[in-house]
């Protein structure tokens, strides 16, 4: 439990990815089995004890201590398991040997929500203070430490010398505490058999499209079809096994069963998912979000917004592993398959017809859909390959949109840049000629250089009007300012944000130090975005 | 040269004043004022905030030791401390008082009593007609090299700190939190471990339990540590070697895998930009709070602390034997609350002027 605890509290600190990838590879390698495969089921969120509550956890301390020190000490602190974790009275007779994580995991599995308290007390007395802390956010599934269960398989794939997708691919047919996994990663075992039904396939990804690439390539190599601005998802049906997978991995069944419910037989699909009927509309992205992020979902969600799928590949039909074809063999397989399937809930995403790139560049700017992202270009030949190999295929995203907004806040970055102010609020004009307010539209914290960096954080500490914490705020008015050409994805209605929009993947495309404060843009340019 | 070894007599002799015959009252005897804790028989204060006569000093921290009081009274280091920071002239004239040596000031008689908090601190013990109250000053009871471990002190007043005041507050093993840093340094030997500490005696401890646990490299330390380092290395405190963290010519793999100890006021700041990729440590009991280490950017907090925890704190007020405390400074109503439960009669004294320390 002492070396969970400590991982737990270095995680939770380490801001660079790199750093967290690090700890996360030294654990593995240096924690036994089973405490290590507990961990990694605990990061991945495969762990679940209905039988502890937090409030069962404050009336254990409160019979301990008196409630009046209790409340001091819960006010001064802010969160009720660190507060327990601090202020629970070690017993006089501390010989108790600490339980493993493993001993911990098994002991909350098992036991009935009557015997829950006696059993926790007991856990709390036989540990200090971190791993009391690891203890109740375990037992009371709020492990928040800013670690994804795809940096978990990375750091798994890194200690091992493999590759992620080929961990990713096992992934849903182990269970903790993941002896054979490790036993595989360490070269002490083969690879663990994929027995169980419905498994993920690592996702094949795209490069951009850059700089001279297109000239070097032959259009008739290729096919291309619309990006759709959804989400990239798999769906897997396999001996009555139904899944729904995101990119990563993550299954999210259980968000949409209006689609799932309609699949049958075996096979694995590729391609986007998006809200409205294929055959009459296709919702946006924003509400597409009214259904992302959601464990259950209401009647009246489902029938707001109802989901489908938009094929862009076929993985598995039958017993046919598809992956090893040419593009060309599965997408003709893929159109047979289509029409086996319900209308309502899937369709075809149409390829797009181009003798040159000139005639590819023109349809690309001129999409006959506003939720058309760009294209993907597809090699017909070329197979199915997990992860992102370069050349097989490309994505050529539509221009981003862009705005000239002025710097607002400037807040300290993490990690590397924890000396700079990296992360910036900015705002476009609002109201009338001679009262112009600055409405904040978004923040960006990337896509300048290190030497822009290192500018815009002398201009900060110049320009700092007040402080708050780890936040400055930038003079901004019509006669003085920084303005920032923003560059973004898109716009999606927003309740949360006083403008009232919410700016997708913006980012910092120029410093505009010539351009005055007050010709930056006006908000009704982008409400108009939203409009159209 | 009327200097800190020649006790000037003349300085601490004190107003005469008749007592009655009542029973005398510990608010006679001490009691609080804008300037810091009072004692009309003995016509001084202890730890004066604003420059006065008579000032009895704990110990060297900029809150408790300021400068411009015509007359002080303190340990030898105490007042070597003072020299080192305000100059020679910190005060008209300067008198030693050893640990544990009575000294009779008018009617009272004081005394000094080790507090265990850094290199010179003190108790003061201030005593008249059979009562005796001990001013803590700041203390702690966890181990520590550089300074003399606290020492009980019977009395019938206590008056105590209160900065980790709360029962959350329990720190570890000091070598614990020194292996934690040492583990860290193998973990990530490319990067600059920079160790915020306080310059009084934070910095020196972290440095000393350092070598304590076998890390015989050489130490950089920012430039405001310099002086005060080399004053407790003066005083046979062993700290091994100590380098200047800024040179003339900089590296981009400078620092990597050492450790740089600097004042708290530099993690995340311009200063640390020099080092390779740096890692913020931060070596303070307020670290034992997740939220305050996530505040600050640290990413590895060391719990490590100048002051009494919880459990310190009250198992001195305890041993002390006191019937009555007198809580200042940090979290005073939470050990009120506890002397409270315990029968013994508690207040806080509400003394202006004293800070966290960065502690
Ligand atoms: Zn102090």
């Amino acid at each position: 439990m002492r070396r969970f605890a400590d991982i737990l509290d270095r995680l939770v600190l380490t801001p660079a990815r790199n750093g967290k990838l690090r700890l996360l590879a030294d654990y593995f390698r240096s924690v036994p089995d089973p405490d290590r495969g507990y961990a990694l089921a605990a990061l991945t969120g495969g762990l679940d004890f209905p039988a502890v509550k937090p409030a069962m956890l404050r009336a254990l301390v409160t019979e301990r201590m008196d409630e009046v020190l209790f409340a001091y000490s819960y006010d001064y602190v802010g969160d009720l398991a660190e507060t327990i974790s601090l202020v629970w009275p070690a017993p006089d007779d501390a010989s108790a040997e600490a339980p493993a994580l493993g001993e911990v995991v098994n002991t909350l599995s098992r036991v009935s929500r009557s015997d829950a308290p006696a059993v926790i007390a007991d856990l709390l007395d036989r540990l200090d203070p971190s791993a009391r802390f690891a203890l109740i956010k375990l037992a009371t599934g709020g492990l928040r430490i800013g670690v994804s269960a795809r940096l978990a398989k990375q750091a798994l794939a890194a200690m091992g010398g493999k590759d992620v997708g080929e961990i990713e691919e096992l992934w849903h047919g182990l269970e903790a505490p993941y002896e054979a996994l490790f036993a595989w990663l360490e070269g002490r075992a083969g690879k663990p058999q994929s027995a169980a039904q419905g498994q993920f396939r690592p996702v094949m990804l795209a490069h951009p499209v850059g700089e001279g690439d297109l000239e070097k390539l032959d259009p008739a190599d290729y096919a291309a079809e619309w990006k759709w601005d959804g989400i990239r998802v798999q769906a897997v049906c396999e001996g009555g096994v139904r899944r729904l997978y995101s990119r990563t991995g993550d299954e999210i069944s259980g968000a949409f069963p209006d689609l799932m419910e309609t699949l049958s037989g075996q096979l694995a699909l590729d391609g986007e998912l998006l809200v409205g009927d294929p055959r009459l509309r296709t919702g946006s992205f924003s509400d597409l979000q009214q259904r992302l992020n959601r464990k259950t979902v209401s009647k009246k969600m489902l029938a707001d917004y109802p989901v489908f799928m938009r094929c862009y590949d076929l993985l598995q039909r039958g017993e046919q592993d598809m992956r090893p074809r040419p593009f060309a063999e599965r997408r003709a397989l893929l159109e047979d398959l289509l029409p086996t399937l319900d209308p309502q809930r899937f369709d075809l995403s149409p390829l797009v017809d181009f003798g040159d790139w000139a005639e590819l560049e023109h349809k690309r700017s001129n999409p006959p859909h506003p939720i058309i992202e760009g294209v993907m270009l597809k090699r017909c030949d070329a197979a199915y390959l997990p992860g992102r190999p370069k050349g097989p295929w490309f994505k050529w995203k539509r221009d981003p949109f862009t705005v000239d907004a002025v710097l607002m806040y400037a807040q300290r970055g993490h990690g590397k840049r924890s000396s700079y102010y990296s992360d910036y609020t900015f705002g476009v004009w609002a109201g009338p000629e001679d009262d112009l307010q600055l409405v904040p539209v978004g923040k960006a914290y990337f896509g300048f250089t290190d030497e822009e960096l290192k500018l815009i954080d002398k201009y900060v500490r110049d320009n700092t009007v007040e402080r708050f914490g780890p936040v400055r705020s930038v003079r901004a008015e019509p006669g003085h300012g920084l303005v920032l050409e923003v560059a973004f994805e898109g716009l999606n209605r927003s309740t949360r944000h006083k403008s009232g929009i919410a700016m997708r993947f913006p980012r910092i495309a120029r410093l505009r130090w010539d351009k005055p404060a007050a010709e930056a843009d006006h908000i009704e340019a982008l409400t108009a975005l939203l409009d159209a | 040269m009327r200097e800190n070894n020649t006790p000037d007599k003349r300085v601490f002799r004190g107003r005469k004043k008749s007592l009655s015959s009542r029973v005398m009252r510990p608010q006679d005897l001490l009691h609080p004022c804008p300037e810091g804790l009072y004692c009309p028989l003995g016509d001084f204060f202890i730890d004066p905030v604003r420059p006065v006569d008579r000032a009895l000093i704990t110990h060297g921290h900029a809150d408790h030791a300021r400068a411009g009081h015509r007359t002080v009274l303190a340990t030898r280091e105490t007042l070597d401390i003072m020299r080192l920071r305000y100059g020679a002239d910190f005060a008209e004239s300067r008198q030693v008082a050893a640990y544990g040596e009575g000294l009779d000031i008018g009617d009272v008689r004081v005394s000094f009593h080790p507090a265990g908090h850094v290199l010179g601190s003190a108790q003061i013990a201030v005593e008249a007609n059979g009562l005796r109250i001990v001013a803590s000053g700041d203390y702690k009871r966890h181990l520590d090299a550089t300074c003399t471990p606290f020492e009980p002190v019977r009395c019938d007043v206590f008056i105590t700190e209160a900065t980790f005041g709360l029962p959350v507050f329990v720190h570890p093993a000091p070598e614990v939190e020194a292996e934690r840093l040492a583990a860290s340094l193998r973990q990530f030997p490319e990067r600059a471990h920079i160790v915020g500490a306080y310059s009084l005696g934070k910095a020196q401890r972290v440095i000393s339990l350092m070598r304590s646990i076998g890390h015989d490299e050489p130490i950089l330390i920012h430039g405001a540590l310099a002086r005060i380092s080399r004053y407790y290395q003066g005083q046979g405190i062993k700290l091994g070697r100590l380098e200047p963290a800024t040179v003339e010519e900089e590296t981009a793999t400078r620092g990597a895998g050492q450790i740089i100890v600097a004042p708290p006021s530099v993690l995340g700041d311009r200063w640390t930009r020099r080092f390779a990729d740096p890692l913020s440590a931060f070596a303070s009991g307020w670290m034992r709070i997740r939220q305050r280490a996530r505040q600050r950017g640290v990413e590895l907090p060391l719990i490590l602390s100048d002051h009494a925890d919880w459990n310190e704190l009250t198992a001195t007020i305890r041993e002390t034997g006191a019937g009555e405390v007198w809580v200042t400074h940090g979290r005073e109503e939470a050990l009120v609350r506890w002397c409270e439960l315990h029968g013994i009669a508690a207040r806080p004294l509400n003394l202006v002027g004293y800070e966290d320390e960065a502690d």
